[in-house]
C-alpha cells in the first residue's frame, strides 16, 4: 500500500495489451487504485480500484439509538461528517413525524454550507487545482504561487470555522441531535463569522475566475446527471431526486430508482440506476438540475466563465461547479445569518416509533443516500448507506474508458497522469465508498 | 534529536482519514510547517512518494486487515519515531466493536460475497502491533496538540500532552455540569481531556472520544450512573469510539452483547 513507486509504472506489454496502473490514486480521500488496460487501440478493462479496509458501519448502527447513530456514521467520513449527520438526522425525523423549527432548519442548511466551503476549497486547491498547473502537490504549488494557495486556505478554514460555530470542531462536530441541535448559538456569536464571510465571498468570486482559467484536458460526453431539486432551494437537505433524464422520486425512496446490485466481474456491490445507465452526482450535477435557484452571486459567477455548458459534458471542469458552489455556501450562509433569530430551545422533544427511516442530502460530492430500519424499541436493526462515490463509481469507470483513447498517443507517463486526474476530477471520497470494494469494470 | 528537517510520512490503515486531514486544517500553520519538515509520503495530500526511511511516521488507522497487520511491522522498521494518531490507531476506534462478534456474520450483512473480503476478525490499535513512541488521541485528534507534537518534535523535547480528566477542562470553561445540573450522562469523569470540553460546552454528555484517563474509575461512575437509568443504556455509552480500551471493555462488551440481539434473523424479510 504504501511501498512507493518514484512514477507511474513502466508501460508493461503483455502481448499486445498496454497497461496503466497507478497502485495508490493520490490527492484523495482514502486508498484506490487505477488499473485500464488497452489492446489495439481500444480499453479492454478500466478499473477504479478501491483497497481501503472494510469497517462495517451498516453492522456497527445495529442495537443503537438514532442520537447514537449520528455520532457514529459521521466516522465514515473525516472530509464530510456533517452530511453523514445531515442524511441520518433528516431520516429519522421523517418517520418520527418531527417538525423542527425554521430556525433550526435554516441553522442546519448554515452547518452544510460551512463543509461545502471547507471540502471544496480543500478539493479545488489542495487536491485538483495542481493537477492542471503541473504540480504534485499544494506545497510545491505555493512555492510558486504563495498567494493562491494561502486564498485557498483562508477559505478552507472560514468553512472549518463555521462547522466548529454551529458543531465544535470541523471534524465530527458534536451538536447535531434528533429535533434539531444540542444548542443554538445566539446571534452575536454569528457576527464576526458574516464579516469573515463577506471577505471570503470576495475570494471564493476570484476562486471562479482562477479556476475557469485553469486548462482543462479535451473531453465531450454528455452524462446523466442526478440531484436533488427543490423549487426554492438550491440542492442540499430537502427536495426530490431528480436526473436530467426524467427519474424523478422523493428523497426518502432513492430505492424505487436505483439499487446496490453485484456484478460478476465486481467484488462489490454497486449502486446504480435500475435501467443500468451510469450517473454523475455531485457540484456539476446540482449546477445544472439546480441552476435556477443558484444565489444571483453564484449565478453571476457563473455567467461571467461562460463555461455553462461546458462544464456538463467536460468532467475535468467540475472544479469550476465546485468554485460556483464556494460562491453559493458563503452567499447563503451569509443570507441565513442576516435572518437568523436564535430559537426559545434548541430541540425539539421527540419519540421514536418504528418503521423505515430513509433521506438523502447532498454531500459536497453528491447524493447520499441512508435507510435505517427502527424497531419496537427505538433502535436500529437495518442499515443502508450509499454514499456519492459508490454511485459515481460506474460513471467515472464509463469516462476512464471514454477518455483513455484520447491520451493513448502521449508518453505514458504523462497517459497516466490524464487519467488519474480524470478520476480526481470526480473528488472521489473513497473511505465512503469502502463497503464497494475493488470494483471491476471490463468494457472488453 | 533529529534532522534538520525532519523527513516525515502520514500514512492511513482503516479509518475515517479525519485525523490525518487535521493536518491540512492547521490552515495558518500548514505553510510553516512544510517548511520545517520534509513531508515525504503524505498521499492524501501530495503524489510525491516515499517508501522512507522515515525520522517520524504518523500513522492513523486500526489494524483491521492481513495486509496492514503486515505493513504495520514494515513501516515500523522503516520509522525512526513513530506516532499513532486518533482513537482508531490509538484505541482500534469505532470499527473495533466487531471485536466482541462474529466478524464473519457482520461481513456477510454488508458484502453478499464476503469470501471476497479480506479483513481480520478485530481492528486493534498499533500498539497491539508494533512498538509506539507517541500517541494522541481523540476522534480526531486535537490540532492544538498535532501543533504541540510538531513543535517538540522538531526541537527534541517530549510533547506536553495533558493527563486530566475533561471535568477539568469543562470547569475551566465555565460550564454548568450536564451531568449535575442537568442529569445528562456524560463520561468527562473517566475521559481524558484534549477536546476542550466540547460535548458538555454543546449542552450534552462526553462521550469519550479521546479514551480513558490513567487510573479512571469506571466502575464507580458505571454504578453512579445507573442509579437513574437501565444498566443497557449506560453500557451502551462505552460502546463508542474508544470502546476497545481496556477501562472500557467489560461495559462495552455487554452492550455490544445486547445490540447484537437487535439484528433481525437471516430469515426475517426486510421491512
Amino acid at each position: 500500500m504504501h511501498e512507493v513507486e518514484a512514477a507511474p509504472e513502466a508501460v508493461t506489454e503483455v502481448g499486445d495489451v498496454t497497461r496503466f496502473a497507478v497502485k495508490q490514486l493520490t490527492r484523495v480521500e482514502g486508498e484506490g487504485r487505477l488499473d485500464l488496460a488497452v489492446r489495439d487501440g481500444v480499453v479492454t478493462q478500466a478499473h477504479l480500484e478501491i483497497f481501503e479496509a472494510p469497517r462495517y458501519f451498516e453492522r456497527i448502527v445495529v442495537g443503537r439509538t438514532p442520537d447514537e447513530v449520528i455520532d457514529i456514521v459521521a466516522r465514515i467520513c473525516g472530509i464530510c461528517p456533517v452530511a453523514y449527520q445531515m442524511s441520518a438526522v433528516h431520516a429519522f425525523e421523517d418517520l418520527f413525524g418531527v417538525a423542527v423549527d425554521p430556525q433550526i432548519r435554516a441553522l442546519r442548511r448554515l452547518f452544510y454550507c460551512g463543509e461545502w466551503i471547507e471540502s471544496h476549497a480543500l478539493h479545488v486547491y489542495l487536491l485538483h487545482a495542481p493537477d492542471f498547473l503541473g504540480y504534485p502537490s499544494a506545497i510545491e504549488l505555493a512555492a510558486d504561487h504563495g498567494p493562491v494557495v494561502e486564498r485557498g486556505l483562508r477559505l478552507k478554514k472560514v468553512g472549518n470555522d463555521l462547522v466548529s460555530l454551529l458543531g465544535g470542531r470541523p471534524i465530527h462536530p458534536v451538536s447535531v441531535r434528533v429535533g434539531g441541535f444540542s444548542r443554538a448559538p445566539r446571534r452575536a456569536e454569528l457576527e464576526p463569522m458574516r464579516a469573515r464571510l463577506a471577505d471570503a465571498l470576495l475570494e471564493a468570486r476570484e476562486t471562479v475566475r482562477w479556476v475557469a482559467g485553469l486548462e482543462p484536458p479535451p473531453y465531450d460526453r454528455v452524462p446523466r446527471l442526478v440531484s436533488l431539486v427543490h423549487p426554492t432551494e438550491y440542492p442540499m437537505n430537502d427536495g426530490r431526486i431528480r436526473s436530467s433524464d426524467g427519474i424523478d422520486v422523493a428523497p426518502s425512496a432513492w430505492t424505487e430508482a436505483f439499487e446496490e446490485q453485484q456484478v460478476p466481474w465486481s467484488n462489490a456491490l454497486q449502486a446504480r440506476a435500475r435501467d443500468g445507465v451510469p450517473y454523475l452526482l455531485g457540484p456539476t450535477a446540482r449546477v445544472v438540475l439546480g441552476g435556477s435557484t443558484l444565489h444571483p452571486e453564484a449565478a453571476a459567477a457563473l455567467a461571467e466563465t461562460g463555461l455553462g455548458d461546458e462544464l456538463q459534458t467536460n468532467v475535468f471542469r467540475s472544479i469550476v461547479a465546485r468554485g460556483v458552489e464556494l460562491v453559493h455556501a458563503i452567499a447563503e450562509a451569509i443570507d441565513i445569518i442576516d435572518a437568523y433569530r436564535r430559537p426559545s430551545e434548541p430541540k425539539v422533544a421527540w419519540e421514536a416509533r418504528p418503521g423505515v427511516a430513509a433521506w438523502a442530502t447532498e454531500a459536497p460530492r453528491g447524493l447520499l443516500f441512508h435507510r435505517y430500519e427502527v424497531n419496537e424499541a427505538g433502535l436500529v436493526s437495518r442499515a443502508q448507506i450509499v454514499p456519492p462515490t459508490s454511485q459515481n463509481q460506474r460513471a467515472i469507470e464509463h469516462d476512464l474508458a471514454t477518455f483513455a483513447p484520447s491520451v493513448l498517443e502521449l508518453p505514458h507517463e504523462e497517459a497516466t497522469h490524464r487519467l488519474e486526474q480524470l478520476i480526481r476530477s470526480y473528488d472521489p471520497c473513497i473511505s465512503c465508498a469502502t463497503h464497494f470494494l475493488e470494483l471491476k469494470v471490463d468494457e472488453g | 534529536m533529529i534532522s534538520d528537517r525532519p523527513r516525515v510520512g502520514v500514512v492511513k490503515l482503516a479509518s475515517c482519514d479525519g485525523c490525518q486531514l487535521t493536518l491540512l486544517d492547521l490552515e495558518d500553520q500548514l505553510l510553516p510547517i512544510v517548511g520545517r519538515f520534509d513531508l515525504i509520503e503524505f498521499p492524501e495530500a501530495t503524489s510525491l512518494r516515499s517508501a522512507g526511511p522515515y525520522d517520524v511516521l504518523l500513522v492513523e488507522g486500526a489494524v483491521s486487515t492481513p495486509e496492514q497487520a503486515e505493513e504495520i511491522v514494515q513501516l515500523r522498521a522503516r520509522s525512526r519515531l513513530l506516532v499513532s494518531i486518533g482513537a482508531c490507531a490509538t484505541a482500534g476506534g469505532i470499527q473495533a466493536l466487531r471485536n466482541w462478534t462474529d466478524e464473519p456474520d457482520w461481513r456477510a450483512t454488508v458484502y453478499p460475497e464476503a469470501e471476497w473480503i479480506e479483513s481480520l476478525a478485530t481492528a486493534t490499535p498499533v500498539s497491539e502491533h508494533v512498538s509506539v513512541d507517541a500517541e494522541l488521541r481523540g476522534c480526531p485528534i486535537a490540532p492544538g496538540q498535532l501543533l504541540e507534537l510538531l513543535t517538540a518534535l522538531r526541537i527534541g523535547r517530549r510533547p506536553q500532552l495533558p493527563a486530566e480528566s475533561v471535568c477539568l477542562a469543562c470547569k475551566r470553561r465555565g460550564n454548568e455540569c450536564v451531568l449535575v445540573a442537568r442529569g445528562i450522562p456524560c463520561l468527562g469523569p473517566v475521559t481524558v481531556a484534549g477536546c476542550g470540553a466540547l460535548c458538555p460546552t454543546f449542552g450534552r454528555g462526553c462521550y469519550a472520544c479521546f479514551g480513558p484517563r490513567e487510573e479512571a474509575n469506571v466502575s464507580a461512575l458505571h454504578d453512579w450512573l445507573a442509579a437513574d437509568r437501565s444498566t443497557e443504556e449506560v453500557d451502551r455509552l462505552f460502546a463508542g469510539f474508544t470502546a476497545w480500551s481496556p477501562p472500557f471493555r467489560e461495559p462495552a462488551a455487554r452492550a455490544v452483547a445486547v445490540a447484537e440481539t437487535h439484528h433481525p434473523r437471516k430469515d426475517e424479510p426486510d421491512a
